[in-house]
């Protein structure tokens, strides 16, 4: 395995929430009364059942309690041993799931507060990225600009599954405010369930939503391009979080056919999809999903033709890897520098 | 899309033109409206004259994206005697089979039964395309084999018209589209494998179709060329499907094509299905080898539309990955992205590899002797 070195960034953590009752301090007398009146319980998503093997390390797992809901045991797992500078949390809570935009505006409120105290404020090396309530752009955009006041804020997260694809005009606000507030967009894997979890309906397995994850980022890829989003936001980056990365080129390749052949369709579409992903959006290392020859890798990264797409990430506690080999073989000593420390940095503003 | 590589044009040799090829993937259509009703009951004439075709998608004609051209097809198809492109078997024969020497051509017929939510009518139309078929093209033309089209979300009719034409050597598949009501793996399709893998016919799987899902896992996008470059993706879906339900577990001897939906994605896939399994394999016990296995053993991809990379190289690490013994060259006549058959490969692929590409990997699995 390639050489980790000290002082990279760690684009894509999970702390996680205990319990709905765990932002029971972060939410208003409102709403705390609704979480108890009602009876709510815990936000899991579907796609992260709390026992899959996927979902924690086994040598990650606590004994009791969720997965990464411990900073200490971050810190033993992470954030020490890798020798990271910083690590950027992605609070993987299923507060997506909500229908109601008023509900959803205070979960993600009372999660963003929560990732603040219990986190951010406990180890200098945190950074956050922005939950958001997307049933409302205009609540959302309301969430970004507070958040982005504290400058440990460096990303706004999505979902890579919501209601409608994420180039659709409606989010076009969103997309100002991160640019003006120089915070990129994270894409991460997931789903709100508002749809079915892959395009030809719903599947029978937990294995097949996972997989399913990839086809759900590409179809989002082609979205923002296509509709302009790049055209409109030069400044802004994007950033697709546990997303694989093998199936990018092969993509790339299929798109940049079909835009020279139908480009009357989206005359706004002004460079090519291939530049418009070098310029503007970025991939998340870990699921590293190429096999373990090192030939094969050297290739895909070759197909790529640049070496700034890619950000270090270790998806902490998810099981992607085993003991410190976050970096796959076959990596050249100046593409772990640029994949660890360099690109992040170029990534994201508020990284300093 | 003619052109598939930019520096190749000067060099593309017009001997490769005349090499004899397979069209795995070619389009015929109806010449005019009511050309199916010598093939339908009454009753199923009478229905479409006063209620038309309902599909799981609202429009009553056309489909929901607009395409780039007339039909989807190339604007110097139309037939000299008038009709759609597609529809003249003279044209096709003096367009496409002749000039481009085509020895063998599968013909996929689109705009069936297939996605209508009357699932009589849906057996109904292809049960009458298939006998369309025969007539109006492959007794006439030895060239051209048909697909054996099925109402596919009522397995079992759609099994009974699998037996009804097995060992009837006009027909050299069954065809099915990427997108249905459920993923293709769903135990509601498994009639369909089973009497395909009896028969001893491949499936092809065809992109498009409407299923009632919206056409990405999150919603309705805008655009043609959203849709377009979708394909892939619920093609991928699908094919997920179909190895994570134990379908080619299960029917050993079933093979299937993915027809018109790309080829650059499958080593991505089967990587990543082979990744994923390794850590979630006890939630599919059914899936007892890993997923890439499946799939270089049991499943073919025609070309068209050809990946386009930068370099044309890379998209050959990519067909060493899937095996040149996997592909099957298709032109997808008379559709406006069309890939010219002296044009797809440049020169450099050995001999043998490129005979296996435009005509004996098709021979091999239609069955079609040399």
């Amino acid at each position: 395995m390639a050489s980790l070195i000290a002082g990279g960034v760690d684009c894509d953590v999970h702390p996680a929430v205990p319990h709905l009752t765990s932002l029971l301090p972060y939410l208003n007398d409102y709403w705390r009364d609704q979480v108890t009146t009602r009876g709510m319980v815990d936000l899991v998503s579907q796609s992260y059942p709390q026992n899959s093997p996927i979902v924690a390390r086994p040598d990650w797992r606590p004994e009791t309690g969720k997965s990464g809901e411990s900073l200490k045991d971050m810190q033993r797992h992470l954030l020490d041993p890798f020798q990271l500078t910083h690590a950027i949390c992605n609070p993987l809570y299923g507060v997506q799931m909500v229908f109601s935009e008023d509900l959803q505006a205070a979960f993600c409120r009372a999660l963003n507060e929560w990732l603040v105290k219990e986190w951010l404020d406990r180890d200098q090396r945190l950074r956050g990225s922005i939950v958001i309530p997307t049933q409302s752009v205009e609540k959302a955009v309301t969430e970004i600009e507070r958040c982005a006041q504290d400058r440990r804020f460096v990303q706004v997260l999505m979902l890579v599954m919501g209601d409608t694809p994420l180039g659709k005009r409606a989010w076009w606000p969103i997309y100002e405010a991160a640019e003006r507030l120089d915070l990129p967009v994270g894409i991460h894997a997931g789903s709100a369930y508002h749809n079915p979890p892959t395009a030809v309906g719903w599947g029978s397995y937990h294995i097949e939503d996972y997989v399913g994850q990839a086809q759900a980022f590409q179809t989002q890829l082609t979205s923002l391009i296509v509709e302009g989003v790049f055209a409109k936001y030069p400044r802004l980056k994007m950033v697709m979080l546990e997303s694989g990365v093998s199936w990018i080129s092969p993509y790339l390749w299929r798109l940049h056919k079909f835009w020279r052949g139908v480009r009357m369709e989206t005359p706004w579409v002004d460079r090519a999809p291939l530049d418009i992903v070098r310029s503007n959006i970025r991939f998340s290392l870990q699921p590293f999903d190429v096999p373990p020859e090192p030939e094969t890798l050297i290739r895909l990264f070759d197909h790529m033709q640049s070496d700034e797409l890619v950000l270090f990430s270790t998806d902490y506690p998810h099981w992607q890897f085993d003991g410190q080999d976050a970096l796959p073989e076959g990596l050249s000593p100046d593409l772990v520098r640029k994949i660890m420390i360099d690109n992040p940095h170029a990534t994201y503003p508020r990284l300093t | 899309m003619n052109v598939q590589f930019r520096e190749s044009l000067e060099a593309a040799s017009p001997q490769t033109v005349k090499t004899a090829i397979a069209d795995c993937d070619i389009h015929p259509a109806r010449a005019t409206r009511t050309e199916l009703y010598p093939y339908l009951a009454k009753r199923w004439q009478h229905h479409l004259e006063v209620y038309g075709v309902h599909a799981y998608q609202g429009m009553m004609e056309g489909p929901p994206y607009p395409k780039a051209q007339p039909n989807a097809s190339r604007r110097d198809a139309y037939p000299p005697e008038g009709g759609p492109q597609g529809s003249s078997l003279p044209f096709m024969q003096k367009q496409l089979l002749d000039p481009n020497n085509v020895q063998f051509g599968v013909l996929n017929p689109l705009n069936t039964g297939q996605g209508i939510r009357n699932h009589e009518l849906s057996a109904a139309l292809c049960s009458a395309i298939n006998d369309w078929q025969i007539d109006k093209w492959t007794s006439k033309d030895r060239r051209l084999k048909a697909s054996i089209v099925v109402g596919n979300e009522d397995g079992l009719s759609a099994a009974a018209e699998i037996r009804e034409r097995a060992g009837d050597k006009n027909f050299v598949q069954v065809l099915l589209l990427s997108r249905n009501v459920e993923p293709l793996g769903q135990r509601r399709y498994w009639p369909i494998y089973q009497a395909a893998e009896e028969a001893g016919l491949p499936v092809g799987v065809h992109a498009f179709g409407f299923g009632g899902n919206p056409i990405t896992p999150s919603g309705w996008p805008s655009y043609y060329i959203e849709e377009m470059v979708g394909h892939s993706q619920c093609q991928q879906s699908a094919l997920a499907s179909l190895v994570l339900e134990g379908v080619f577990e299960r029917f050993p001897k079933l093979k299937m094509v993915m027809i018109e939906a790309g080829f650059g994605w499958a080593p991505s896939l089967a990587w990543r299905l082979d990744k994923v399994w390794q850590r979630l394999r006890s939630e599919v016990p059914h899936v007892k080898r890993p997923p890439s296995e499946y799939i270089r053993e049991q499943v073919w991809w025609t070309t068209q539309p050809m990946e386009d990379p930068e370099r044309r190289e890379d998209l050959f690490d990519v067909i060493k990955w899937i095996g040149w013994d996997r592909l099957l060259f298709a032109t997808d006549y008379p559709h406006w992205d069309y890939d010219e058959p002296s044009r797809v490969l440049p020169a450099g692929v050995s001999e043998a590899n490129r005979e296996a590409f435009y005509l004996g990997n098709a021979q091999k699995l239609y069955g079609i002797a040399a």
